[in-house]
């Protein structure tokens, strides 16, 4: 019988939500990893039973956990993150040069085809990957190396790698976004990399139309159309339908354009959402309404969904990694917000009902698709 | 016998219940002893102290006999009671945090 599972990551452990395919009842389990913050949390597409999850701390570091058994149980894998070579500098807040430190990872993307490669994205940021199910990890340098790093700058949360993003059609391409450094592209499995930033503007930038140093947010594609990417940037939702090579804004009519996630429906592709948030200094959603905003139009036309969610008093945010759809038929959609809940639309938005409603801020929410 | 008392979080990483005893030959040094207990528990590589740098991680303290060895040198001997085995060598996680 097929069914879903949602992995969700906070700021004090991971927890494994569990229906079946109407997606009304849920079973909870967790907290796994209990009083860590879990960053990330993702299955393998190669092999569903395969999970890989960033356990964090501020006082123990870097962990990351693999479950065979579709988080059942969970081991520890390796944990050393080094940098390629001579590390370098980037930009620090004032201006000067400040060498990388790794201090966590973000992100942990599973390879479309083989479960024990998985790339990871880490703070500084970094693009690492693992070809012996975790117990390794090297860099990828030819980012860090292309040329525009000592240009690039942490943002508020940190100088983050949190998106990559496989191009199923092209094994060698991927995407990454860094935070603030703007979007990247390799065509060549991570050797080299080119800024893929043409038509981003950023006021905050001297040059609002800088090569790099753009804050990306998080970008989207739906992998039946891979030359379509769709962008959450600081403010401004972006369009690419030349695989990065140029971006026009599609914000439309939205109450406003900043936000953290995208994503797009898993049999639409030109439906996508966005949780908009009011702006960069008050992360809650405009009016004390919390709202979906969905396209399905690719973009500058939006509608609001809003049947089950809070619609009065409401000052959740609701983070990058924090949203995700399932494959089965009517598209399911999740999110999670920093006040603990994690809410569910087994119709494609046009009604929600919370799956959990008082866990710790959520981080991060990924659904598996299961046969 | 050298007797190590792990915070909550690395005694559940490590999987162990309670005191962890180890076997240190030569010196009992705080590298002495931290390397022994990375070869029992390989899990808590990185988490103590860095993989490369060997430096403390900063929220991280070692007690010991009542006093704060922390800031030691990772050679410089540990109290005798330490090594003898009649008093533990206690990792704390610093309070920091929420």
């Amino acid at each position: 019988m097929s069914g879903v599972r949602v992995l969700v990551g906070t700021r004090k452990g991971a927890f494994v939500a569990t229906s079946d395919a109407r997606r009304q009842r849920w079973d909870i389990s967790g907290p796994h990893f209990a009083g860590w913050e879990i960053y990330h949390v993702k299955g393998s597409p190669a092999d569903p039973d395969r999970l890989y999850a960033s356990q964090t701390s501020g006082w123990f570091g870097q962990v990351i956990q693999r479950s065979n058994d579709g988080g059942k149980t969970w081991a520890p894998v390796g944990n050393q993150f080094v940098y390629d070579g001579v590390p370098g500098t980037h930009q620090w807040y004032d201006g000067t040069q400040h060498p990388w430190e790794f201090k966590r990872v973000w992100h942990l993307e599973p390879s479309l085809t083989d479960p024990d490669t998985v790339y990871a994205g880490v703070e500084d940021a970094a693009l690492f990957r693992t070809t012996d199910g975790g117990q390794t990890w090297q860099e990828l340098p030819g980012l860090r190396g292309h040329g525009s790093g000592p240009r690039w700058q942490p943002g508020a949360g940190g100088m983050c790698l949190h998106t990559i993003v496989q191009d199923p059609s092209h094994p060698g391409r991927l995407f990454i976004a860094i935070s603030a450094a703007g979007a990247f592209r390799t065509d060549d499995a991570g050797k080299t990399w080119r800024p893929v930033n043409r038509g981003l503007r950023s006021e905050m930038l001297p040059d609002p139309k800088a090569e790099v140093g753009h804050c990306v947010h998080r970008i989207a594609m739906h992998p039946s159309r891979p030359g379509v990417l769709f962008m959450q940037k600081h403010w401004d939702v972006m369009r690419s339908d030349d695989a990065g090579d140029s971006w026009h804004e599609v914000s439309g009519n939205l109450p406003t354009d900043f936000g953290f996630p995208i994503d797009v429906h898993a049999h639409e592709r030109d439906t996508i959402f966005v949780v908009p948030i009011k702006s960069d200094s008050e992360h809650f959603p405009p009016d004390g309404k919390l709202r979906v905003y969905r396209s399905r139009t690719g973009g500058n036309e939006w509608e609001a969904l809003t049947n089950g969610l809070p619609q009065r008093d409401c000052y959740v945010n609701v983070l990058r990694e924090a949203m995700a759809v399932d494959s089965l038929d009517a598209c399911g959609v999740y999110f999670g917000t920093t006040g603990g809940q994690v809410y569910a639309s087994a119709d494609a938005g046009d009604s929600w009902a919370p799956i959990v409603r008082d866990l710790p801020a959520v981080l991060s929410v990924e659904v598996q698709t299961l046969e | 016998m050298i007797r190590v008392v792990l915070p909550q979080h690395l005694r559940r990483l490590a999987q162990v219940d309670g005191e962890v005893r180890l076997d240190v030959d030569g010196r009992v040094t705080q590298r002495a002893v931290l390397d022994a207990l990375e070869a029992r528990y390989p899990a808590l590589r990185g988490t103590i102290r860095d993989h490369i740098t060997q430096q403390r991680r900063a929220f991280v303290r070692f007690f010991a006999c009542a006093q704060d060895l922390s800031h030691e040198l990772p050679d410089a001997p540990l109290p005798e009671a330490v090594a003898s085995g009649a008093e533990p060598f206690l990792i704390i996680g610093a309070m920091a945090g929420g």
